[in-house]
């Protein structure tokens, strides 16, 4: 039985430039990668190889400092440096960089499994945190620290196919192309968690998917596939579980404890990769469009193209783009060099002419017109919070529940004064923490005065 | 490496796209709502209707466009919001009004309504209501010489030739109302519906302000929250507090006669003066349907939905204040226990 989630908007959808092409491999492979030791929520991995060292495919080259999860490389070649670049989350980051040999030669330790069945949720666990998933879906959390955090707690496995995200059709690719993959994924991390089920949400505006993995479960009947109606932001993780559920997270809490784990399609695949092949995450599917892009494709990449190359893939730019986001038109993050390379997470490259953007305009006025209410799906009111930032009445923006925000963009998206909302709830949100982090430093201080 | 180096990329904050709803569109839409009630207006009392709404409309742009301009503010006309005030002000006027007394009403409606509190989006008070008030006090003569249906008033006529009549709510609102009690005109249910009663020029004809209505529903520039529970309110009340009358026909003319239908469905719905709070919304159509139809019943005018209307502005963020939604996450059994919790320790 499907529920509702709160809110949602319904944004033009530009689907159609890439949902009937099938994901390609490069027409050329690039020339280098440069792999980020950050490519997931936690701390950045330890480089465990140096400048003049040979890897394979798969070839261990980051191990985890903290939560994280491993790195490997995504060619064969190599190592020409060990160095900080730019990359997506911003500012450089420590980076390998190999030099492709174009041999794509596998590492030695890559092994076909064939006791799938015999596997114990422990050992699919294990599985998954050496070959280095992390959530495929944007994010980027370990996926091993989400299943260890589940097992037991849980009592429904979310697979999410949502991608409710305008443009981005990697994962719809994805489900038609290695259907077996996901369904295959999503028995192994119900497993994992110790259940026998899982359940698909897939959004109706994605019918030969729904069509085509439904086929595929036949008779088994243990992964259910959801059709949801088409709305944004069915696939944010909170929605995702009102929806199939009816459960809400409560504010400051995590999926599992309204005992559910949600999962992204893509991640399912890797994960059934992973425990039947033995491969690490190394290659991704990516969805590379938007008015800007030649020729709109999908296509899968290894983790460390640089973004230019994967645009010359895409026959380049036939104008010049305003903007190139990592990821979808509504929470996508803005590239400003195109030398960055995409990363575990990164499903699309949208290029986005002028014409598709819509500047925001801070001058514009409010005029209560409450559509932001009406969209929120957090159940937050984004006018009344915008008119106390601008007052910088931070107290009162936290007591609005500004933190709840998950800064999914639909107040901003309908509002019709253009308003950068998201924006301000960023700048409330960072002054919050600075506040809190202060007075915990005062508070430590003080305790460390009086102990003098 | 790269031959695209020279690309200046812009970097802003997501979301990146915006709808296509503008505040611009959305007056537009409005505008185009109010076309069959100015169309009916038009064919029951004249061109003079259609000439008044257009000095309306342009002394409204030009009493914003004058203020901003004396206190070099930038010119916010384009917009679109002035002129919608400038038509529903018209609609509340009857057809008679001198052209000098509605530029007096656009004034007050602009400069001391709208712009002193700020402008688009601050005001506390609809504006075109406000103005029109403002005009019943001052001039309440002019403000209720109702032309008679048919008889058309040229563009130049003068309200001194006028022929007054009674509206048929003036006419209910008498003591001993019986049958036939749609007026002196003669008006019956289906004049009331179609528009062919004395009456103020937008508010006549219920089926074009309906129709209005459903286009603003259905492009979704009103939401049904307000319009909806005022006018179930007020049908409810009518069918309790009736009088000496067919109860459903009563309840009808209340419903289709007098303001209620323009203002539930323009007025009301205004964005800037109602909650924007889904609860809260529901909450100020009940207490605009309670007002009305007390000021109806009981009270001395005939008519409540201007004063009902602006009495609920008033109570606006009083009313936004206490219906926020409840918190994500946050169950009712959550609440009950958090407040339980707060009472215990404040005991202890």
């Amino acid at each position: 039985m499907l529920h509702q989630f709160f809110g949602g908007v319904h944004p033009a959808e530009h689907k159609d430039l890439t949902e009937h092409k099938a994901t390609a491999p490069l027409a050329e492979a690039p020339a280098q990668v440069v792999i980020p030791m950050a490519m997931h929520v936690g701390a950045p991995c330890k480089p465990v190889v140096a400048a003049g060292d040979e890897v394979k495919v798969g070839t261990l080259i980051g191990e985890t400092a903290g939560l994280g999860a491993p790195i490997h490389a995504s060619v064969s070649g190599k190592v020409v440096a060990v160095e900080p670049r730019p990359y997506g989350g911003g500012g450089m980051m420590m980076s390998v960089v190999i030099e492709n040999d174009f041999q794509d030669t596998p590492d030695p330790s890559i092994k076909r499994r064939d006791n799938v069945e015999a596997l114990t949720g422990a050992e699919i666990i294990e599985i998954v945190k050496n070959a280095g998933i992390t959530g495929m879906g944007g994010a980027g959390f370990p996926t091993h620290v989400k299943l260890s955090g589940a097992v037991g707690k849980v009592d429904t496995v979310i697979l999410n196919g949502a991608e409710c995200e305008p443009y981005i059709t990697s994962d719809h690719r994805l489900m038609l192309e290695r259907g077996e993959a996901v369904i295959g994924g999503a028995r192994l991390l119900a497993k994992a968690v110790g259940l026998k089920e899982a359940t698909i949400g897939i959004e109706l505006n994605k019918p030969d998917a729904i069509e085509h993995l439904k086929a595929l479960v036949g008779e088994a009947g243990d992964v259910h596939i959801e059709g949801l109606k088409t709305r944004y932001p069915q696939g944010a993780e909170k929605q995702l579980i009102q929806m199939i559920t009816g459960r809400q997270v409560p504010p400051g809490k995590l999926p599992a404890d309204v005992k559910c784990v949600v999962c992204n399609v893509a991640t399912a695949a890797a994960v059934w990769d992973a425990v039947t092949e033995g491969k690490p995450l190394t290659r991704r599917g990516v969805t590379l469009t938007g008015g800007a892009m030649a020729q709109p494709m999908n296509v899968m990449a290894p983790v460390g193209t640089p973004v230019s190359h994967l645009v010359k893939m895409a026959g380049g730019f036939k104008i010049d783009p305003d903007r190139v986001l990592y990821g979808g038109p509504m929470m996508g993050n803005p590239i400003y060099d195109l030398d960055v390379p995409m990363m575990k997470s990164t499903n699309c490259i949208l290029a986005l002419t002028k014409d598709e953007v819509a500047e925001q305009d801070p001058a514009q006025t409010c005029i209560r017109c409450g559509k932001c209410v009406d969209a929120c799906p957090m159940r937050l009111t984004p006018l009344f919070m915008r008119m106390r930032v601008n007052k910088r009445l931070w107290s009162e923006v936290e007591e609005l529940r500004v933190m709840d925000c998950i800064e999914c963009g639909s107040c901003n998206y309908i509002c019709p004064a253009r308003l950068p909302l998201v924006q301000s709830f960023r700048t409330a949100k960072f002054a919050i923490r600075d506040e809190q982090a202060k007075a915990r430093a005062a508070a430590e201080a003080k305790k460390e005065a009086a102990k003098a | 490496m790269n031959e695209n180096k020279d690309l200046k990329l812009t970097v802003a904050s997501s979301p990146h796209v915006n709808s296509p709803v503008s505040t611009r569109s959305l007056m537009m839409d409005v505008l185009i709502a109010l076309v069959p009630a100015l169309c009916v207006a038009v064919y029951v009392f004249g061109p003079r209707a259609l000439v008044l709404t257009a000095v309306s409309v342009v002394g409204c742009e030009f009493f914003e466009w004058l203020y901003r301009f004396l206190l070099k503010k930038p010119q916010t006309g384009g917009d679109l919001s002035a002129a919608v005030t400038g038509v529903l002000l018209a609609f509340v006027c009857p057809v008679w009004l001198p052209y000098w007394c509605i530029l007096i009403g656009d004034f007050f409606a602009m400069f001391v309504v709208k712009q002193l509190f700020g402008g688009l989006g601050k005001n506390f008070l609809n504006p075109a209501l406000a103005g029109r008030a403002f005009l019943m006090l001052s001039y309440s003569g002019l403000m209720t010489t109702w032309a008679k249906p048919g008889q058309w008033v040229g563009i130049t006529d003068k309200v001194a030739d006028a022929v007054s009549c009674a509206t048929p709510l003036g006419t209910m609102h008498g003591a001993d109302a019986t049958l036939p009690w749609l007026g002196e005109a003669g008006s019956t249910l289906q004049d009331l519906f179609l528009g062919t009663v004395p009456g103020c020029i937008g508010e006549v004809s219920a089926i074009a302000l309906l129709a209005g209505g459903v286009y603003l529903l259905w492009r979704g520039v009103i939401h049904i929250r307000i319009p909806g529970s005022y006018i179930a309110t007020v049908a409810v009340l009518s069918l309790i507090f009736t009088k000496g009358n067919p109860n459903f026909e009563w309840m009808l003319a209340q419903i289709f006669g007098g303001g209620l239908l323009l203002g539930a469905i323009f007025m009301a719905t205004d964005y800037v003066t109602s909650p924007c709070t889904p609860k809260g919304e529901i909450i100020f159509g009940i207490g605009c349907g309670l007002l009305t139809f007390f000021i109806r019943y009981f009270g001395g005018y005939p008519e409540g939905v201007s004063y009902a209307i602006l009495l609920m502005n008033i109570c606006t963020p009083i009313i936004e204040k206490y219906t926020h939604p409840s918190r994500f996450g946050v169950t009712k059994e959550d609440r009950k226990a958090a407040k339980a919790a707060k009472k215990g320790g404040a005991k202890a």
